[in-house]
């Protein structure tokens, strides 16, 4: 394992403390077992395909146009998911895909347009994924809390819109409280970014023999991107659920409660 | 005296469920008129269209005879206040509530508000939380006064207090249409606060209109029998 290299037994050493979590499933009766299993199969399956496709498109010679096609695809995806997590917010898709897209377009731009990491696949397709996985937690979290809090509030909405106040006053504390927990455990990691964790991008450059201070140096610009995407995407996502689950005059359209 | 609303063959049905059923009506300008039917008769939801939280699957509502698809739904709830079953102050002081419904109140008028709604002006620091039942209703009365109404809807406001607080806040919006003219609209299925407040009742069942006109004429009393049987649920 020296280099990276992981044979059959080391991948199977590596599921010990997913045993560990299966026994305390079971011993404490979470009935979360189906759920792990199923996300450690689904996983493995996930990063087997994607080491095809990488393998795929970093063949000599392919064009970086796939590369780009593959991280339209996980916007799409990743907008697809939204959409699937708060279904009861009408025109989702369409927000996410624009918020995912834009973002996407801006921070390649900036890490391309400056130089951080020269445009090839290597590059494209795991920044690519980067910026939109961590767009994805953010964005689900706005869009839900912000669906679950009108619904849960609603009373306190309508008292609100019979005071003559606008949808977009009425529903800006529950915007806020929403946006606020989906951006949380972003800035957190931030804020922890080399006193608990060291980020997987530096650890990498770290580990490819780059002098630290420079795999230092691209880990903040990444890190500041990536914290500017999740709330850049998650404001938007918020915003537009709330502009949606409004009438244009100023009705709370009835939402379906969640069973949690 | 014209129709303080007028109601043009109205239906409101959402999720598969008719609320109101062809409903035709007029409630005057300068009474108190009370709304009254069981549960599910349709009297919430025909408020509701009184300030355009809901509006009709078809006929038309008419506001001192405007038709309310025409005009702007903010400037009508100003005009047009609402007072909700349950009381709901919002998060912080009761200041901060009625700053909520006017932000350029001065710290005199703020008491007025609460003096009309017969609250001390102690109140004002006080939160929902330190709030008992009958006067978080007040402040909620407060924050709808604070934007000025010609009219209050009273959506059931004294279903969750006990008597003596209910008979108080009773007096209290008697007292605002006798003395400030404001035109109160106020909805119950209690057949002594119908008695108490009603100077023209309109009487709801099953989504359809049973009775509409003066209380006490010998029309009344069937259609306000069908409450204490439950008729109509």
């Amino acid at each position: 394992m020296g280099h990276g290299d992981v044979n059959a037994l080391g991948l199977v050493t590596s599921l010990i403390l997913v045993a560990v979590a299966l026994a305390v499933s079971l011993g404490q009766q979470l009935r979360l077992e189906r759920d792990l299993i199923w996300s450690v199969i689904r996983a493995f399956a996930q990063l087997i395909v994607m080491g095809f496709v990488l393998a795929w498109l970093l063949e000599p010679g392919r064009s970086t146009a796939y590369s780009w096609l593959w991280v339209a695809g996980m916007v799409a995806f990743a907008a697809w998911t939204v959409r699937s997590r708060a279904p009861e917010i009408p025109g989702l898709f369409s927000i996410a895909m624009v918020a995912l897209t834009a973002a996407t377009v801006v921070t390649m731009g900036v890490i391309f347009g400056l130089g951080v990491f020269p445009m090839e696949a290597r590059a494209i397709v795991p920044l690519g994924g980067m910026m939109i996985g961590n767009s994805l937690g953010g964005t689900v979290v706005a869009a839900r809390r912000v669906a679950d809090e009108l619904a849960d509030k609603r009373a306190e909405v309508e008292a609100r819109l019979a005071l003559g106040q606008s949808s977009r006053e009425a529903g800006k504390p529950y915007v806020r409280s929403a946006i606020k927990t989906a951006l949380t455990p972003r800035i957190e990691s931030t804020k922890a970014v080399g006193l608990v964790f060291l980020p997987g991008a530096m650890t990498g450059l770290i580990l490819a023999g780059v002098n630290p201070i420079d795999a230092v140096l691209v880990q903040a610009a990444i890190m500041y991107l990536i914290l500017g995407t999740v709330a850049t995407t998650s404001v938007v996502i918020g915003i537009g659920s709330l502009r949606q689950l409004f009438t244009p005059d100023h009705r709370l359209r009835r939402l379906a409660r969640r069973a949690s | 005296m014209g129709d303080l609303f007028a109601f043009d063959r109205v239906t409101l049905s959402f999720a598969g469920v008719t609320a109101l059923d062809d409903v035709s009506a007029q409630l005057p300008q300068g009474r108190l008129s009370v709304v009254a039917g069981t549960s599910g008769s349709g009297k919430s939801s025909l408020l509701r269209l009184c300030n355009r939280l809901e509006i009709p699957s078809s006929g038309t509502v008419w506001f001192r005879g405007t038709s309310l698809s025409s005009m702007d739904p903010l400037l009508l709830r100003r005009r047009v206040g609402m007072v909700f079953q349950r009381p709901t102050v919002f998060p912080g002081t009761v200041r901060e509530n009625l700053l909520a419904a006017d932000g350029d109140l001065s710290e005199a008028v703020l008491g007025d508000m609460l003096a009309t709604a017969e609250l001390d002006r102690e109140f004002l620091d006080r939160t929902g939380d330190d709030l008992s039942g009958g006067e978080a209703q007040r402040v909620c009365l407060a924050r709808a006064l604070a934007c000025r109404p010609e009219v209050l809807l009273m959506d059931e406001p004294t279903a969750s207090l006990h008597p003596a607080a209910s008979l108080a806040l009773e007096a209290t919006v008697k007292a605002l249409c006798r003395d400030h003219g404001v035109d109160v609209v106020w909805v119950t299925h209690d057949l002594a606060q119908i008695d108490r407040l009603a100077e023209h009742l309109l009487v709801l069942s099953r989504g359809r209109v049973v009775y509409n006109g003066a209380p006490g004429t010998p029309n009344a009393k069937p259609a306000l029998d069908a409450l204490t049987t439950g008729e109509g649920d």
